[in-house]
């Protein structure tokens, strides 16, 4: 199949790869980055384990096309933490218990990461509401929550020290 | 008074990190980074991928598969089909229940998505471009998805490969869709409760069939090595090691030449007990091609071919006095075992522990009686949460009891008090058999009752009960339920006629920290923090230092692996006694370097004090760096130890839930207000973990009771087969959780610790399904079949008239 060059970047760096149109934006970050962060569970948009930050988005890369993110910035859970220090939701995750088996935890973490640029300050139905799109078969959220509102006071207390 | 507590020996337990703190995971360093390694993630130079024609039909003759099409799209690598796997003797496999299943159709398919040819290609898409290449032209046979029908004596003939066979691996076949039927208990003692009781309630109960579905699906890579003749398989499994010796039995490649690796695994709650086709056929691609092979399902694959649970008709019975004394427990169950019996259960136990249906009730007389029957469903049978059929076990005695209750006019905590198997009574053997270990059912249910002010829920249910206009009908749900884990006594239990042990070797090194490997693996139990926890308190090394593998059958020492809640009550059980071995040579280490005998020391947290004279010890640390150079004469150098542990019983976690459920009478939605969670596991490793494994449980509880169903049309079509139709809770539905704890110890156990993390599945199941039937209990409504969507809810409503 005829292959189409698209220039991407991700997690802060420049790519330039050959894809088949076909391919997903899932494999295109796996095979081809070997970024294996994001995990593939439905095939359908329902789970959210391939959650990917688009352009200030989240999206749902097992249903995304790697050529529509041509001329796109692409942040994945591999770019989360700077310089080794954790983003304040992958600490929230760590120190609230948010995780198990850790195959929702990429996903999870990156629509986390978004929600709170969207809600910096939620409560926790809000919270719930805004995370819907991702699923976890182990927690049963109620520690994931307490991430979240961890990661928010966080980023808040982060962001009065800056001011 | 108490003796003011030195705070150095405290600050010295804590920075152990040992038993009983709610020490943060070890493991979660490499999830919140994405640098977790599930077997989708590993890619092997050369790594070929495969992909799976299935079949349409439920039932249907193949009459020709044509592969031409298939190898001429490009990528494409190998096509094969049974004839192809005929001349190793691979078409077809042994399955844990003492049956046979096909790994690719042989001649015939006996369900819908079942594996009829694999197609092995350059890349994935390939793999998939030459799935739809393949023609496979069918006959389709007459379809039996009720397993009442398949028992008719005209009913088709399912299994052709069985014909003539009148004995199957658990006794008599009784007809040519029979598999197995088997008991427990005393029917004549049972017969006779029955035919002198004032009362006796009946019941049909039916345990829908559900998936497990774990958000990673089942998959492998394997490669062959054909110059070494080596054969390695990164799968998703709960029992690598089984697997190994599987593999070896069928592939005839010396068990020492295979070796099984089970990485990071995302979910298994039973799912990945069984041995797929998918596994083996990538096995035999990577053996006749020389490469690795992958096979990775898709979500539609896992929902429809690999193991599913349940599928339970129950006929339950209770025999009691007039004031609700219970005398007597009969079941009788028709199983759907679908196509093939691959259950996963002890050998012994076609129905798994079935028999703790007595639950935690003093019952003199019992009997249960299971009878396994073919259908034109997918196999599997497995444990979705629980230890061996325990959920369906206890969803029928929770259920029956809450029956009882509702003829006689008792209250249902008062009625569980009553029939409770007391304090006093254990260890306790019940009628089927079982000895319970301990428990104390009446404190952890006054503690639940007192929490949730149950007599002030109740006046409130008789309120809203009295009010014509009350828009909400109020259910409250009790269970109080006791499930077997930990399986277990090899005496009893096996695997294939492997003994259901589980093992723990420890290292431990000169500069004081230590390696520990189980035959167990993790799939999100925390077994790499909870375990060194153990280890930290029995050795007085810190945590931090104690590294845990699990999974890598060529390091790790033989042992059966992660399900039916056996980890902490096996393998826990196992590591306490390795370490204690170590301990035992570190205190002739410690003597010989104080030159005091064995009996003159004290162990103190991390030290061997000389009695009478503290400030002569000797820390663990010392004595690892002694044991590399100066161990007294006779003793061998090193600190190392392999413990086998047999569980000499299993263990007997219970529990104390309670529902309330508010019902909208004009839509049949169930909106649960409250979920109080009580856990007695015996001593707690790490309740923090204890906690999130509850939250989880109960989730899955909620998951199953109100909303899985596989739900199949007359023609064997399975209608639910991906996340948009087979319900996994998202944030919002799901409700907010409270728990609790009482603390019983198991007395065989090294630890005490019985096992926690299946508890609030089994538990809260039934808990859901009798806070709904409750709602309309004064309606006379006695059983309602799961799962509670509001349409069926609503259908409820209309029928017992209460709908607005």
């Amino acid at each position: 199949m005829a292959k189409k060059l698209i220039t991407v970047h991700v997690n802060g760096r420049k790519q330039e790869k050959a894809v088949e149109p076909r391919t997903l934006l899932i494999h295109f970050l796996r095979e081809e980055l070997h970024l294996t962060g994001a995990h593939i569970g439905c095939e359908t948009s329902h789970c959210g384990v391939c959650t990917v930050d688009v352009d200030g988005q989240s999206v749902k890369s097992c249903t995304h096309l790697a050529v529509q993110c041509d001329g796109s910035e692409v942040l994945t859970v591999e770019g989360l933490a700077d310089k080794g220090v954790l983003h304040a939701v992958q600490e929230g995750f760590y120190k609230e218990h948010g995780l198990q088996c850790g195959f929702c935890t990429p996903g999870m973490l990156m629509r986390a990461y978004r929600f709170l640029h969207e809600n910096p300050n939620p409560s926790e139905e809000e919270i719930r509401a805004g995370m819907a799109g991702n699923l976890c078969r182990c927690t049963g959220y109620q520690n994931i929550v307490k991430a979240v509102q961890y990661a928010a006071a966080k980023l808040q207390q982060d962001q009065k020290v800056a001011a | 008074m108490n003796a003011p507590v030195d705070p150095t020996l405290l600050q010295r337990k804590d920075a152990l990190q040992g038993l009983g703190e709610s020490r943060l995971r070890k493991e979660d360093a490499r999830f919140i980074q994405g640098k977790g390694n599930y077997v989708d993630d590993i890619k092997l130079p050369g790594m070929l991928h495969m992909d799976i024609v299935r079949s349409p039909f439920a039932h249907a003759r193949i009459k020709s598969i044509d592969k031409s099409a298939a190898l001429a799209v490009p990528g494409v690598i190998a096509v094969l089909t049974a004839d192809d796997l005929k001349p190793l003797k691979l078409h077809w496999m042994p399955t844990l229940a003492g049956d046979v299943a096909a790994v690719l159709a042989d001649e015939k398919v006996h369900f819908q998505m079942q594996e009829v040819c694999v197609v092995i290609a350059e890349d994935r898409y390939a793999a998939a471009d030459g799935v739809e290449a393949v023609q496979v032209e069918y006959e389709e046979l007459p379809v039996v998805m009720d397993p009442y029908e398949a028992l008719k004596p005209d009913a088709p003939v399912l299994r052709e490969d069985l014909a003539g066979k009148t004995t199957g691996a658990h006794g008599a076949r009784e007809h040519h869709n029979h598999i197995f039927t088997w008991d427990a208990g005393d029917a004549a003692a049972t017969e006779a409760a029955f035919a002198k009781a004032p009362v006796v309630v009946k019941e049909h109960i039916f345990y829908p069939r559900v998936h497990p579905c774990p958000l990673e699906t089942c998959g492998c890579v394997a490669s062959f090595d054909p110059v070494r003749g080596e054969l390695v398989t990164y799968i998703t499994s709960q029992a690598p090691h089984v697997v190994r010796t599987v593999v070896s039995l069928l592939s005839g490649i010396p068990e020492s030449k295979v070796r099984i690796v089970s990485p990071d695994i995302g979910g298994g709650f039973g799912n990945k007990v069984g041995i797929y086709p998918g596994y083996v056929c990538a096995i035999v691609a990577s053996i006749v091609l020389g490469k690795p092979v992958k096979w990775i399902e898709d979500r539609i694959e896992n929902i429809s071919s690999t193991a599913f649970a349940r599928d339970y008709h129950m006929d339950g019975e209770i025999a009691a006095t007039a004031d609700g004394k219970i005398t007597g427990l009969r079941v009788h169950v028709v199983a759907d075992h679908g196509a093939f019996d691959a259950c996963a259960d002890p050998t012994k136990f076609p129905a798994g522990l079935f028999h703790i249906c007595s639950g935690s009730y003093d019952i003199p007389a019992a009997y249960a009686q299971v009878k396994g029957v073919y259908t034109n469903k997918a196999p599997g049978g497995v444990s979705y949460r629980c230890s061996f059929r325990v959920t369906e076990a206890v969803y029928l005695v929770e259920r029956m009891v809450d029956v009882l209750a509702q003829k006689l006019g008792m209250d249902k905590a008062e009625i569980r008090a009553k029939n409770f198997i007391q304090k006093e009574q254990f260890p306790y053997t019940s009628a089927f058999g079982f000895e319970y270990d301990s428990g104390d059912y009446q404190t952890a249910l006054d503690k639940v009752l007192a929490a949730v002010d149950y007599k002030a829920l109740r006046a409130e249910q008789a309120a809203r009960r009295a009010d014509p206009h009350a828009t909400h009908l109020m259910g409250i749900g009790l269970v109080t339920f006791t499930e077997v884990v930990g399986a277990g006594p090899s005496k009893m239990c096996d695997i294939l006629g492997v003994g259901m042990f589980d093992s723990c070797e420890i290292r431990v090194h000169p500069t004081g920290s230590a390696i520990a490997r189980m035959g167990t693996i993790t799939q999100g139990q925390g077994h790499q923090t909870t375990y060194a926890q153990i280890i930290a308190t029995e050795l007085g090394i810190p945590s931090e230092v104690i590294q845990v593998e699990e999974g890598d059958t060529s390091t790790a020492p033989y042992g059966l692996g992660t399900y039916g809640s056996r980890s902490t009550p096996v393998a826990g059980a196992a590591i306490a006694l390795a370490a204690r071995k170590i301990h035992a040579k570190a205190r002739k280490i410690a003597a010989h370097l104080l030159e005091v005998g064995e009996n003159d020391l004290d162990w103190e947290i991390d030290r061997f004090n000389v009695k009478g004279d503290p400030a002569r010890h000797k820390t663990m640390k010392d004595v690892c760096w002694a044991a590399y150079n100066n161990v007294p004469a006779g003793l061998e150098m090193g600190l190392e130890a392999v413990h086998y542990y047999d569980p000499p019983n299993f263990t007997f976690p219970f529990g104390v839930y309670l529902c309330v459920v508010d019902i909208a009478r004009e839509t049949g939605e169930v909106k649960v207000r409250r979920f109080y969670a009580l856990d007695d596991c015996g001593t707690r490793i790490n309740p923090m973990i204890i906690e999130g494994q509850i939250h989880g449980g109960l989730t899955e509880g909620f998951a199953v009771a109100m909303g899985q169903q596989m739900p199949f049309d007359a023609q064997g079509n399975l209608l639910g087969n991906t996340l948009m139709d087979y319900f996994l809770p998202t944030f919002v539905e799901t409700p907010h959780w409270e728990t609790d704890h009482t603390v019983t110890p198991s007395p065989h156990h090294p630890l005490g610790a019985k096992g926690v993390a299946e508890s609030p599945h089994v538990g809260s199941i039934p808990t859901f399904t009798n806070a709904v039937v409750d709602a309309f209990a004064h309606l006379g409504v006695t059983e309602m079949t799961m799962p509670h969507s509001a349409y069926r809810v609503w259908q409820q409503l209309v029928k017992s008239g209460v709908a607005l």
